[in-house]
């Protein structure tokens, strides 16, 4: 039977099926219903220095083959998160990446220096790119010049590996891998929800309190799989590929055009299953083309 | 709580737009909760992927019913739903509503199919008391031969005076806590538009009793991931907090909640516990 297990920057995996920031919260809100050890990592929601609240409510909409999302990086700080959330994620056998986030430059290199030293965190996913912050947030992932402050700043401070997940509204995806790669990254992931809205048409308001939110679901899952595609011909370090996976088809997509590894997000609140539902279809699908290891697979598209 | 792929057995118009799902559903039902919901997933709706909470109206001898009306474009499509069907359902979720405290009154008060929801609680409540149902007009009353063999009085209102009084249902409440003096303090549990919570939590706060509500906020995942569903919850030293209406909630004390627009307090970042429920 085929090895499905992959290596990202270090963190070894049992499956190359991650469940993806923001979707899957801290892990005991789906503990009832899916063997966390079965997932390849568990991703958790974004985590920044200081206790956060959130935007307001309206916070989600669903759009034709999706959903929108403005949530706001709710979290309970570094410290709230290390205490209430840890001990419980340290009982499982699954790599745990915290996804982290700043406001500043300080505040992305202080978050990292701060994980370092945490039992049980196998790495650091660094949010760049969520649309939903107003203050710097957004800009460290399209502007390359922050984008490479930020990164290499928090190089600095930490030994972990670190995982820049990139923004999709980017001219030139392929340059941010690049700088990700020069500041020592040791993978990136991609892609984030794509900058959207929706408009109550009778209210003619916006459907999100914060106005503008984040596309995720099957619907930007093509423009995911362009993006994974052209990062990874960039990049020596993985690639993890995100963004609208609903079955195991749409995870080899990924893995074609150059994926190491993938994340499940917004199908895990139709079918939290939906990622060992995944790895099993790749597994099955190695076997059936008598490959040994998903890297036989990686990046062997066909132009 | 349960992921399970569960069958359709009854599938039937009750009156006027509203209908109900019976589904086979053992280990669901054996853990069901008053006031607590499940989460739906339509199948075959391909372009809108999520899934949809449901009160649950009834769980007994291995059946999970739901009492819903069709108004979106999921429940317009769940008419279809036959006999025999497949549908994969997650629950039972949430925390619903306490037993009423003894030697009081319970009260329930419904508003549309709210009354969905109050059922298992009427039926588990030791003491029977009065039942408030409201509604726009006569087709929007259910329900009431049901709740009438558990023991309740009901009463009824609606808007254009069809049925029962013409009014909306505090009017009735009103009217009967002016005549009556129950034996005991009334205990709310309500269920309905949020007009009708605030309403029936304003009159219990003033008249210092508990009040029960079923917050209809929209959710996502269902199971305190998503964080969509929150709402403002007063906290002990008179500031708030995000608590989530799928996993702390649906059902608050009136006042413990804080409504948009009321006058704002200071905020406490996040102190969402994980409560585990089996």
């Amino acid at each position: 039977m085929s090895d499905v297990s992959v290596n990202i920057g270090g963190i070894r995996m049992k499956t190359p099926v991650m469940v993806a920031s923001g979707t899957f919260g801290y892990g005991p809100e789906y503990a009832d219903l899916v063997d966390l050890s079965g997932l390849g990592a568990i991703v958790v929601k974004g985590i920044c220095v200081e206790p956060t609240l959130g935007n307001m409510t309206p916070r989600t909409a669903e759009t034709r083959s999706g959903m929108l999302n403005a949530i706001g990086l709710p979290n309970p700080g570094f410290e709230g998160f290390v205490e209430k959330h840890m001990p419980f994620l340290r009982q499982y056998d699954v790599p745990v990446i915290v996804n982290v986030w700043g406001r500043t430059l300080e505040e992305y290199a202080d978050i990292a220096e701060k994980f370092d030293s945490v039992d049980g965190v196998a790495g650091l996913e660094v949010n760049v790119s969520c649309p939903n912050i107003k203050e710097g947030s957004g800009l460290f992932g399209t502007d390359l010049n922050m984008f490479r402050q930020a990164i290499a700043g928090m190089r600095e401070r930490t030994r972990l590996p670190l995982i820049p997940k990139l923004a999709p509204n980017v001219s030139d995806i392929k340059s941010f891998a690049r700088t990700a790669e020069d500041c020592g990254a040791d993978a990136i992931s991609l892609i984030n929800s794509y900058p959207a809205m929706a408009i109550d048409i009778n209210t003619r308001r916006p459907k999100l309190a914060n106005v503008t939110g984040g596309l995720s679901g099957p619907a930007i899952h093509p423009i995911a799989v362009k993006l994974v595609w052209e990062a990874s011909s960039a990049v020596n370090i993985p690639v993890i590929g995100m963004g609208g996976i609903m079955t195991w088809e749409d995870a080899v997509e990924f893995i074609i055009a150059g994926a190491t590894a993938v994340a499940v997000g917004t199908a895990n609140f139709v079918n939290p299953l939906t990622a060992i539902e995944v790895a099993g279809g790749i597994r099955e699908f190695l076997d059936r083309n008598g490959m040994a290891s998903v890297s036989e697979l990686t990046g062997t598209l066909e132009t | 709580m349960n992921l399970r792929d569960v069958t359709v057995i009854e599938h039937v118009e009750v009156q006027g737009g509203y209908r109900l799902l019976v589904m086979d559903a053992p280990d669901i039902a054996a853990q069901v909760q008053p006031g607590q919901f499940i989460h739906l997933q339509i199948p075959d709706l391909r372009d809108a992927l999520l899934r949809r909470p449901f009160s649950i109206y009834n769980a007994e001898n291995n059946r999970l019913s739901v009492l819903y009306k069709g108004v979106g474009v999921g429940t317009r499509w769940m008419a279809d739903l036959k006999p025999g069907d497949p549908l994969s359902v997650m629950g039972p979720l949430g925390h619903g509503f306490p037993i009423a405290e003894a030697g009081g009154y319970p009260v329930l008060v419904a508003g549309g199919y709210g009354m969905a929801a109050l059922y298992i609680a009427a039926r588990e409540s030791r003491q029977k008391g009065t039942a408030f149902f409201g509604g726009a007009s006569a087709g929007d009353i259910l329900c009431v031969p049901e709740f009438e063999a558990l023991g309740w009085e009901v009463r009824v209102t609606t808007e254009d005076g069809s049925l029962g009084m013409k009014g909306i249902v505090t009017d009735a409440m009103d009217e009967w806590l002016a005549q009556n003096r129950p034996e005991g303090e009334p205990e709310y549990f309500v269920c309905g538009p949020s007009g009708m919570l605030k309403a029936v939590g304003e009159r219990a706060m003033k008249a210092g009793t508990k009040a029960w509500i079923s917050l209809d906020n929209n959710m996502c995942c269902g199971v305190g991931a998503c964080l969509t569903c929150v709402q403002k919850i007063r906290t002990a030293d008179g500031a708030w907090e995000w608590q989530r209406a799928c996993r702390e909630g649906p059902v608050f004390e009136c006042r413990e909640v804080i409504w948009d627009g009321e006058e704002s307090v200071e905020h406490r970042t996040s102190n969402i516990e994980h409560r585990t429920k089996s």
